[in-house]
């Protein structure tokens, strides 16, 4: 009853072995790779869907988001504290386990940060981030979000392309793998294939789960009110602004999980992440898969990331996600799923829940 | 018990040169029904909006159950308990009429992101009691047939009993109703009548706004009267029916 | 710093700031007459400029550019009538959205027909080392011609709105629509026109500051965002404060480049939009009266 909404949970995940099985035994098990990514790309466009489909906000920055997740758990699991060991602070840490020795690829000992400490400062960092950009603008009318994400974006590419300290144009590589639990880690190395096909499922999946609660509960009620008619829902008590602060800060905090794991997944990352074409594609995907439909958003990102990845665009890449935008403005805006051909479709998919 | 629910003093807006509202000061008495009337642009809405918080007065306060509430901001305002209806109806036309009335309970419930998020059993017995309450009050106004059906989808009437429906799930002590009448028929407007009076007898103080003068004659204790801003006439319906500035003022000098 | 130097930053600062004060007209001239930002702008800039270097070869400048200028004004107005008329309801954010995918689509459309190959039109008067001599400094002729094009394109267009029939009836529509159209102005197509008013100008200012930056297909994204800067630091919609908005941020940039590293050229302009949607998103010219910025 109050579980219905989660259904497509489960079919999905019964879509995610079958997949695996069916390209196992097909024994085109490297689809998967590109699937994995396309996946936790898929954490920007989710989380982007809450801000855009929910809250009403376009942002145009989700990239950097992404990229300073990424970036944050780069620096600090290849950084090397080695000549500082002894210092007070990094002691502390070594005590604590969150710094530790490890052999790096050319034999020699280096002190780094591990992964989990890393990828929690990543998710604070940007959630910090976030906080402070929306802060002062969300105050104010729709486009200067839009605005003020894009220049935030921009800002980002420039430092990481500028600093030395984040490998410039070549950006950081050398990543290690991020072992989770029960030995199950995050890398890129074909022995691991299947088990990362699993782990990044599972990680969209448990977003998915929170999303799905979070816009089926009172917040997401009052959510949905304020991207309706904001008037009202301010009538009613709602405090809007606050609403929409915390929705930006947990987009971009989503966005920093797919970028952070994504750099563990690929050992490395580029300025290439940063750009504003990505932040554009992002926003093109959930325009596709619809505003406010959170399924389609994960559909639409897994789909067109994963023929992007494959190279089936080509050098149009970057036209294709330009052409989308227009025509989903154009003819569809809630997404190609209120289109009323596809009407039908979408309430066997959703009726009373949302999702 | 606060003898006067809502009061303003020297209330006043500016639109450019346009003096929007001019030294206004009422006082709406609690368990009251009463009624704003004066000729178009005559600042009843703006007056509406300094007290919802949607405007910043350029001068005055409003005080609210002896409290200065003056430019708090909307949602804070609606939290004390002063709801409200808008001249056109301000649905959320993609969800459900149910839907609608449950946002209505927003303000008198808790749970927030983190709750929502990973659905704890404690926003379970929330969720069923918002519920129950919208469906609740759906019942009353009849609404219940179309709890599922959008918003937008429901005719014009059925809409303005649906926001009416919202304003009273927040279980106001102050209602401000914007034109409840406009756009309706005679026989919808005398069943607004009845339904404001059954409002009142629930607790609920109302202030009205309105061009109806039947409406406006037959259910409020009190009148005032505006103009270009300014207060011209108060008190109950048949004294202001007789002032003479009233009647100037809408049928114009020949009549006084 | 002795005077002749600073003299010659602020020349170079001015005029590359005068052509952000263009861009961001063009901004004000489509926001005030539909609410809507253009992220397409910058690329009227380069389509002007490229279609004149093309036209070029086979007509002597002056008639180049005034084709190409009126090339890029249809474009404008085709955009307008494909795109943007016919999104019905459309909120402002979906218009935005859809300026955003054209910038792209049309970037790549230049990409296409003009290769990523630096281009620029010749020199107007003189050469590239050419120079004239202003209060002690040494500065290329072209310069002259920026400021002087950027002066009379901002007396015309401040003529044009104040004194003709047309000038003040898209004024009206800005103002209010409804109200416009009640006494007989064909609101649309002044929405139309107004978007032909910025290509033009745009084309414009790419045609004149080619032989001084080159131009390049993907040149029209920063020259945007910069636009979009010096618009929102002199208060969006309003042309005047643009003008001085936008000499401010070239000279800033020429100082700032002056003193620190090259590299951050580019990031002076996001610094200030930044700063100014955080602390003064009306601008710094315009009053707070505006209740239009506010969410609700």
């Amino acid at each position: 009853m109050r579980f219905r909404r989660y259904l497509p949970v489960f079919i999905g995940a019964l879509l995610i072995v079958g997949f695996q099985v069916a390209l196992s035994a097909a024994g085109a098990t490297y689809y998967m790779t590109q699937i994995t990514m396309s996946a936790y790309y898929a954490l920007v466009v989710i989380g982007l869907c809450l801000l855009m489909g929910y809250a009403g906000q376009v942002s145009l920055g989700h990239a950097g988001f992404f990229s300073i997740g990424g970036y944050t758990s780069a620096v600090l699991t290849t950084c090397n504290l080695i000549a500082w060991r002894d210092a007070p602070l990094v002691a502390w840490c070594r005590s604590l386990g969150l710094v530790f020795e490890r052999q790096d690829l050319y034999g020699a000992t280096i002190l780094s940060f591990s992964p989990w400490p890393a990828f929690l400062a990543a998710l604070v960092l940007t959630g910090l981030i976030a906080f402070l950009i929306g802060l002062p603008v969300l105050r104010l009318k729709g486009h200067y979000l839009a605005m003020a994400t894009l220049g935030f974006g921009l800002i980002i590419y420039r430092v990481v392309l500028g600093a030395r300290l984040f490998g410039q144009s070549d950006g950081i590589s050398s990543v290690p793998p991020f072992p989770l639990i029960a030995g199950l880690q995050v890398n890129g190395r074909s022995a691991f294939r299947v088990q990362n096909y699993y782990i990044a499922w599972a990680v969209v999946m448990a977003a998915m789960v929170l999303a799905i609660s979070l816009v089926n509960s009172r917040v997401g009620r009052a959510l949905r009110s304020i991207h309706q008619n904001e008037e009202a829902a301010h009538s009613l008590g709602i405090d809007t602004y606050r609403y929409k602060l915390a929705t930006f800060v947990l987009s971009a905090i989503f966005a920093a999980t797919g970028g952070a794991l994504l750099t563990h997944y690929n050992g490395s990352i580029g300025p290439g992440e940063v750009t504003v074409m990505k932040s554009v594609r992002y926003v093109a995907i959930v325009a596709v898969g619809g505003m406010a439909s959170l399924w389609g958003a994960l559909a639409m990102g897994i789909l067109l990331n994963f023929l992007s990845l494959r190279g089936v665009f080509g050098t149009y890449d970057d036209v294709v996600f330009g052409a989308i935008l227009i025509a989903m403005m154009l003819f569809a805006p809630q997404g190609l799923l209120r289109v009323p051909r596809l009407r039908l479709l979408s309430s066997l998919l959703s009726r009373r829940s949302h999702g | 018990m606060v003898d006067v629910l809502l009061e303003t003093r020297n209330l006043n807006r500016f639109f450019g040169g346009l003096h929007a509202v001019d030294d206004l000061s009422i006082r709406v008495p609690h368990g009251a029904i009463q009624a704003i009337i004066g000729p178009n642009g005559a600042g009843k809405t703006t007056l509406f909006n300094l007290i919802t918080g949607v405007l910043l007065p350029h001068g005055g306060e409003v005080f609210f159950q002896g409290r200065p509430v003056t430019a708090w901001k909307p949602h804070a305002i609606a939290a004390l308990g002063i709801a409200r209806t808008f001249q056109t109806t301000k649905l959320f036309p993609h969800m459900t009429v149910l839907e609608n009335v449950m946002v209505g309970r927003h303000c008198r419930t808790r749970s927030g992101f983190l709750a929502g998020m990973l659905n704890l059993p404690r926003t379970w017995r929330e969720d069923r009691e918002i519920e129950a309450k919208a469906m609740a009050i759906l019942e009353d106004f009849g609404l219940a047939a179309h709890a599922c059906e959008p918003a937008s989808e429901l005719p014009f009437g059925r809409q303005r009993l649906v926001e009416f429906a919202r304003a009273l799930a927040m279980e106001p002590s102050l209602l401000l109703l914007d034109e409840p009448a406009a756009g309706l028929n005679i026989y919808e407007t005398r069943g607004l009548a009845g339904l404001i009076a059954q409002i009142r007898s629930r607790g609920v103080t109302c202030l009205v706004v309105d061009h109806d003068m039947s409406l406006v004659m037959d259910i409020s204790d009190d009148v005032v009267v505006l103009d270009q801003g300014r207060k011209i006439a108060e008190g109950p319906p048949r004294v202001v029916q007789r002032d003479p500035e009233v009647i100037r003022v809408y049928l114009g000098d020949g009549y006084a | 710093m002795d005077l002749t130097q600073i003299v010659q930053y602020c020349l170079s600062g001015i005029t590359i700031g005068s052509v952000y004060a263009i861009v961001a007209i063009g901004f004000n001239i489509i926001y005030n007459a539909t609410g809507i930002i253009n992220f397409a702008q910058g690329e009227f800039l380069i389509v002007g400029a490229m279609t004149a270097v093309s036209l070029y070869q086979v007509v002597p400048l002056p008639v180049a550019i005034l084709l190409a200028v009126l090339i890029t004004t249809l474009l404008g107005g085709l955009v307008e009538l494909v795109f943007i008329r016919r999104v019905r309801d459309a909120s402002v954010l979906q218009l935005i959205v859809i300026t955003i995918g054209l910038s792209i689509v049309i970037r790549e459309a230049m990409l296409h027909i003009w290769d990523e190959k630096v281009r620029s039109l010749p020199y107007f008067t003189g050469t590239s080392v050419s120079t004239v001599s202003l209060l002690g400094a040494h500065i290329s002729p072209q310069v002259i011609w920026v400021l002087g094009v950027s002066a009379v394109v901002v007396t015309a267009l401040t003529l044009f709105f104040r004194f003709t029939l047309t000038g003040r009836a898209m004024r009206a529509c800005a103002d209010d629509r409804m109200a416009a159209r009640l006494c007989g102005t064909n609101d649309r197509w002044m929405v139309t026109l107004s978007f032909m008013l910025s290509a033009g100008i745009g084309a414009l200012a790419g045609c004149v500051i080619s032989p001084v930056t080159q131009t390049q297909y993907d040149m029209g994204a920063p020259l945007a965002i910069k636009g979009f800067t010096v618009a929102i630091l002199g208060g969006l919609g309003n042309s005047i404060a643009a003008v001085a908005a936008g000499l401010l941020l070239g000279l800033l940039e020429v100082f700032m480049v002056s003193q620190f590293q090259v590299a951050y050229k580019e990031a002076v302009a996001i610094v200030v939009l930044l700063l100014v949607l955080v602390f003064r998103p009306h601008g710094l010219f315009t009053r707070r009266e505006i209740g239009a910025l506010r969410a609700s």
